[in-house]
């Protein structure tokens, strides 16, 4: 099933690490939609959620070559568990005198914050899952959108569940979490690489 | 107690027990050589490029079984290792790569003979090391051999500052333990896994195995060897799996692939269960994915949980070592008999037995690889460049120990043949048999002398079809006969071979062959010999590009 898959992975905190994720994806022809760099719970790791284009067959690939880079602590595909997802998206919105309220309106349908006003502009804060962002992107183009930028996803596991690395243990404990992590097998017919 | 960072670096190796290494030197790595002559049990191997060391490693590491160290300075010399790092990629080969950098200060900004080697390398490495202190000298080359030598093994570089040689750091001897959180030793699997695999091959009815390189990494041929005895399974090999199953057993039914034996691809074609251990389902071993025998169930042992599942689905996929897995199905697989399956590929192979070699009295491949193993009793080590040469070595040499075939197959590096041999020689006693292009081998004839200083028993065996004829068969066959640049001039190998103070012999005839091998055999230390074959001949079989296995054709006629 073609989809948009949701990955986070733990990475060592360590220069080069972006680097060796982003050869592997750009070698391995795999396509990146987002991918958003952050701390985490865990000083000395960084958390990453990339959103990844393509079917089941090729995000299990993305995951286990993932993870054999060696920086790469941990990896888990959520896609499927019930998460929280969210964006956060500043847009730049042409507005004047004549129609600044309109633009309020959507503003506060949308729950979104104004966090800069100028004469002809203003800035709209909004925090949601992509589909409103998407949403009020459009209803925003009406007026005029000057400028855009959008952070990507990040995204949670619902519940106790979480998707933190397993502790450094023995590796027999931890070769069994990797493959716990990497559990989804492909099902079905596979694309060949020939083809 | 403060030793600088070359010192470090050379008190790793020789914990390591690396008792020899190949490299060159250069401006940045000065710091290190300087050092070098306090060091004598580390013996280094000045070779006459950097891409020979690497290869030289890498040949190293195949025969003995150890990981292969080579050494470069910045720029220049990193990059020209660039081809034999790749080459250790592609094949699952474990070496530990050192070049030197300029100092810290002058790192991105251009300064003269500056490679960003590691940023170079990301791809073409298991992991790769930037070391900034030499503190992290110690720690980073450990962690270096573990990471190269475990799991699916391959190259790891480090790279390190000029500065960072002369540096002081403690030495409190070398690091015993690696945390690396992120690399898990993957090697026992897991027990549903193997319970579903014993099932499907207690199940089979036309059962088949497909050895690959994890077989003779792991350490597993022993265990391969009951396997297919207790189950009576058919064994058939990868290119580079050759040597992990004895060509001489009843089961053994060659290797498949593009030119693999014409019964190897049948009987692939035809099985009903197909057991890959420690393979990865190339192309060049399965033909055309989509029409590699659609019905068959497929069990796969490999160490690597990526490559299970990346080209075929797996119906039974067990990640673990080789070995290791072995040792768990075993029990679990019931004694059983298929004579009919066996009677069915022995049928074919009776009817097709690839092989090609006829009475006359030119020299062709074939003929000269059976001369060569009827000399050496089956017993030499054996290296090879790419083309046809290398095809001929894999069907017509009866291997029966492993890790007696070393190739390059993933990369397919033409002049591997000249500085792997040589690295493979430093690791063995006996001669190895060193079986070269004419085209591979003028790619790195400049190893002579190395090979001559160190007075290493190498028997360069030079294919001389006067073409690149691998190229040439394919401009014939696919290409309407117009041979572009493959008529390759070449000097006189004979004379080259004597300007580097080495014996060079000739041949034409087979009685002449025959002659020179064994005055070959003869020498104590290396020689070079031009063995003069038909030009224009074809290796047969072959399944065109693109076609699938069941479309392996016997001769041109067939196209």
């Amino acid at each position: 099933m073609a989809s948009r898959n949701t990955i986070v992975a733990h990475v060592e905190d360590r220069p080069g690490v972006l680097a060796r994720v982003a050869s592997l994806f750009r070698r391995r022809g795999f396509n990146i939609e987002s991918l958003t760099v952050g701390q985490c719970e865990e000083p000395g790791l960084s958390r990453m959620t990339i959103v990844v284009d393509g079917d089941d067959h090729q995000v299990d690939q993305v995951c286990r070559q993932l993870f054999k880079l060696i920086d790469v602590v941990s990896i888990f595909d959520i896609t499927y568990e019930p998460m929280v997802d969210r964006e956060l998206a500043l847009i730049k919105v042409s507005a004047t005198n004549f129609n600044r309220r309109e633009v309020l309106d959507v503003v506060e349908m949308f729950r979104a914050d104004v966090v800069d006003v100028h004469s002809d502009s203003l800035i709209v804060q909004i925090l949601g899952d992509e589909g409103k962002v998407n949403a009020a992107l459009g209803m925003f183009q009406q007026f005029g959108v000057l400028e855009m930028v959008r952070t990507g996803r990040v995204a949670m596991r619902r519940g106790v569940e979480t998707s933190k690395p397993p502790p450094v243990s023995d590796s027999q404990q931890a070769a069994a979490a990797v493959r716990a992590m990497l559990g989804r097998r492909p099902e079905g017919v596979l694309p060949f690489a020939s083809d | 107690m403060r030793l600088s960072g070359a010192e470090i670096l050379m008190e790793c190796l020789r914990a390591e027990g690396v008792d020899v290494f190949f490299g060159y030197p250069g401006g940045v790595v000065l710091p290190l050589y300087h050092k070098l002559g306090a060091y004598p049990d580390v013996k280094h191997v000045l070779v006459r490029h950097e891409q020979a060391a690497a290869h030289a490693a890498d040949g190293y590491a195949r025969v003995s079984g150890r990981t292969g160290v080579c050494l470069a300075t910045s720029g220049p010399g990193a990059t020209n290792l660039v081809t034999g790092i790749t080459t250790a990629h592609m094949d699952s080969v474990p070496i530990v790569v050192i070049t030197g950098n300029v100092a810290r200060d002058l790192i991105g900004r251009d300064g003269f003979q500056e490679a960003d080697i590691t940023g170079i390398t990301l791809p073409i490495t298991k992991h790769n090391y930037l070391l900034m202190r030499a503190s992290e000298i110690a720690q980073a080359v450990k962690e270096a051999f573990h990471i190269a030598s475990t799991g699916r093994k391959g190259p790891v570089l480090v790279d390190i500052p000029k500065d960072v040689f002369i540096e002081e750091a403690d030495w409190d001897g070398y690091p015993t333990d690696v945390s690396l959180r992120g690399y898990p030793i993957m090697d026992i699997p897991r027990d549903d896994e193997v319970a579903v695999a014993a099932d499907v091959i207690n199940s089979a009815k036309k059962p088949i195995i497909i050895a690959g390189h994890g077989v003779v990494q792991s350490g597993a041929a022993a265990e391969l060897r009951q396997l297919a005895e207790l189950a009576d399974v058919p064994v058939l090999t990868t290119l580079l799996g050759i040597s992990g199953f004895p060509d001489d057993h009843p089961l053994s039914f060659g290797f498949l692939g593009m030119h693999g034996h014409f019964y190897a691809n049948m009987a692939a074609d035809r099985a009903d269960v197909v057991i890959g251990i420690g393979m990865r389902f190339d192309d060049r071993a399965m033909g055309r994915f989509k029409d590699f025998n659609p019905t068959a169930r497929i069990v796969h042992i490999d160490i690597d949980p990526a490559e299970i599942g990346k080209n075929f689905h797996t119906h039974a996929p067990v990640n673990g070592d080789v070995r290791e897995t072995l040792l768990r199905l075993l029990p679990r697989l019931e004694p059983v008999s298929h004579p009919q399956w066996r009677a069915e590929i022995e049928a074919i192979k009776a009817d097709h037995p690839t092989n090609y070699i006829d009475e006359g009295t030119a020299v062709t491949g074939p003929w000269l690889v059976q001369a060569l193993a009827e000399e050496t009793e089956g017993q030499a080590t054996v290296v090879t460049g790419v083309g046809q040469h290398q095809m001929w070595g894999a069907q017509y040499y009866p291997y029966t120990r492993p890790r007696q075939w070393v190739t390059s197959g993933g990369l397919g590096t033409m002049g591997y043949e000249v500085p792997a041999a040589m690295g493979a020689q430093f690791a063995q006693q006996e001669p190895v048999w060193s079986i070269c292009g004419d085209g591979g081998f003028q790619m790195t004839s400049q190893e002579l002398q190395t090979v001559r200083e160190h007075d290493l028993p190498v028997r360069f065996a030079i294919f001389n079809n006067g073409f690149l004829g691998m190229v040439r068969q394919w401009q014939e066959l696919f290409y309407e006969n117009n041979y572009h640049s493959v008529d390759i001039g070449q000097p006189d190998f004979v004379k080259l071979a004597e300007a580097y103070g080495i014996p060079g012999l000739r041949a034409t005839t087979r009685a002449e062959a025959r002659q020179v091998i064994r005055e070959a055999e003869a020498l104590d230390g290396p020689v070079v010999i031009d063995f003069q074959l038909e030009p224009e001949e074809n290796v047969w079989p072959m399944v065109p590009a693109g076609a699938a296995l069941s479309e392996t054709i016997e001769s041109a006629e067939d196209l």
